[in-house]
């Protein structure tokens, strides 16, 4: 592992950990709101939710790089995101938000309201009943939501390239930088970093697991 | 089945048999070929199936990208790459024949912009300043539109000042989208490549004494299905008449 691999590994890390606390506060509102009450538009809500899931990774990058590009709203502000680290943020978070939505919604639609009604009989207000009774009792389908965010944002390809391109030192993430070191036929750098992703995978998994475990028997 | 059903069952087996053998007659030759080339080479090459009945099949993407898949055993007739060192690579290996070498085109590199762009890039320099924010290559580390872009920069040792600016791409086609786009500010290409985007404009042509010599080399694959096609091919490639469309697309030939 040389420094500029573990540069690729650290950056990769850092921008999958800051896209899932990105995502946290809109994804909980978003899972609570559709796993509550019937509104007008939730299918719709939904569906657009659940899309980056469902479409190829690249078309949704495209979808980012002309809706950011210049010719779109990266015309009208002075404000570079397109092939910066901004874009790896921005394409991470709009790829892994349907896995902590999905996850956390079924979590949020298994907590019995009642409970949440005698805490408010009790006279909790909305936000301490959400925070003190909800959550908690929502927090393992959360946290899975958050790993599997976590996860995905490690591994994520297609998206980041289209709209964050492949820049050595600054938007290269460990999947960019195994692609770029095959096609030029370094092999060796590509193992390094398919070492180090195998571990990340290993260390998120059990950590998950291990946590998960450890909840079930509280 | 019935033998009615079965009847039908074998019509349409030998139905498909029928056209799956079609393409067999004709001669399928795959072209792995430099980005730069698609679209002379797409003209060429349904200009020499006219005449040859042979079918050319590409795969066009940067000459590093496909040495590299010709090193792992992809398919390939011949090998059309934007650089030596490519050719060497697989020369070195003993995956191409060298007695088909030939180094048949040049090219010379321009700084190309948005055609809406007002940046000011009259000298090499320029691609220093600092409101030229983000410039798009072809990857400098492997890709040869990139790799004499840098040679080239170095050589008037402003590879420093720009190496930061560089937003890689995968081949240089992907560079002149880059700036097409007018998500970059600038790139630089070749300038046939230059040539066949309205959405860009030549800002400065690199003078052929400063800029590294672009030389393509041609050749066959060694482990070619079939070598009598693909050399028809390779010699049709420096005729006359495939040299006039090279020419009209900017490339230079040599020899």
């Amino acid at each position: 592992m040389t420094t500029a691999d573990w540069q690729i590994v650290w950056f990769t890390v850092w921008v999958a950990a800051l896209s899932t606390l990105t995502i946290l506060p809109v994804g909980l509102a978003l899972a609570f709101a559709l796993a509550r009450g019937n509104w007008p538009g939730k299918s719709i809500v939904e569906t657009f939710v659940t899309l980056p899931l469902v479409m190829p990774p690249v078309a949704t990058g495209l979808i980012l790089l002309t809706v950011l590009g210049k010719h779109g709203l990266g015309g009208l502000i002075d404000f570079r995101i397109v092939f910066t680290w901004r874009a790896v943020l921005l394409a991470l978070s709009v790829m892994s938000l349907p896995l902590l939505v999905r996850s956390a919604r079924t979590a949020f639609e298994e907590v019995n309201p009642r409970l949440e009604q005698i805490a408010r009989t009790l006279g909790a207000g909305g936000w301490r009943v959400f925070f003190t009774i909800t959550v908690p009792l929502a927090a393992r389908g959360i946290v899975g939501g958050m790993l599997l965010a976590f996860a995905r944002a490690l591994g994520e390809f297609g998206a980041t390239i289209m709209v964050a391109g492949n820049i050595p030192g600054k938007t290269q993430t460990i999947s960019l930088g195994i692609f770029e070191n095959v096609t030029i036929g370094q092999n060796a750098q590509a193992y390094h970093l398919l070492g180090a992703s195998v571990v990340l995978a290993f260390i998120a998994v059990w950590t998950s697991e291990f946590f998960l475990r450890r909840k079930k028997t509280a | 089945m019935g033998p009615k059903a079965f009847r039908s069952f074998f019509v349409l087996l030998a139905f498909v048999l029928m056209v799956l053998s079609l393409p067999l007659r004709a001669a399928e030759i795959t072209v792995s070929a430099a980005a730069s080339l698609t679209d002379a080479l797409k003209q060429i090459a349904a200009n020499y199936e006219k005449q040859s009945g042979d079918k050319i099949i590409f795969n066009f993407g940067a000459s590093s990208t496909l040495a590299q898949q010709i090193a792992v055993g992809a398919p390939a007739d011949i090998f059309f790459s934007a650089d030596e060192a490519q050719m060497n690579r697989l020369e070195k290996n003993g995956l191409i024949d060298p007695a088909t070498r030939k180094s048949i085109l040049g090219n010379s590199l321009v700084v190309i912009v948005p055609s809406d762009s007002t940046l000011q890039i009259k000298s090499a320099d320029d691609l220093a300043n600092a409101d030229v924010k983000q410039i798009a290559l072809a990857d400098p580390k492997a890709v040869p539109a990139g790799v004499y872009a840098k040679a080239w920069l170095t050589k008037l040792q402003l590879w420093p000042a720009v190496a930061p600016k560089v937003v890689p791409t995968e081949n240089v086609r992907a560079a002149l989208a880059a700036v097409a786009s007018g998500n970059v500010d600038a790139g630089v290409v070749y300038k046939t490549d230059a040539a066949i985007s309205k959405n860009v404009k030549i800002a400065y042509e690199v003078p052929r004494a400063d800029g590294p010599d672009i030389s393509y080399p041609v050749a066959l694959v060694k482990g070619s299905s079939q070598p009598d096609a693909a050399k028809k091919f390779l010699d049709y490639l420096s005729s006359k008449e495939a040299g006039q469309v090279f020419t009209q697309y900017g490339f230079l030939l040599r020899q």
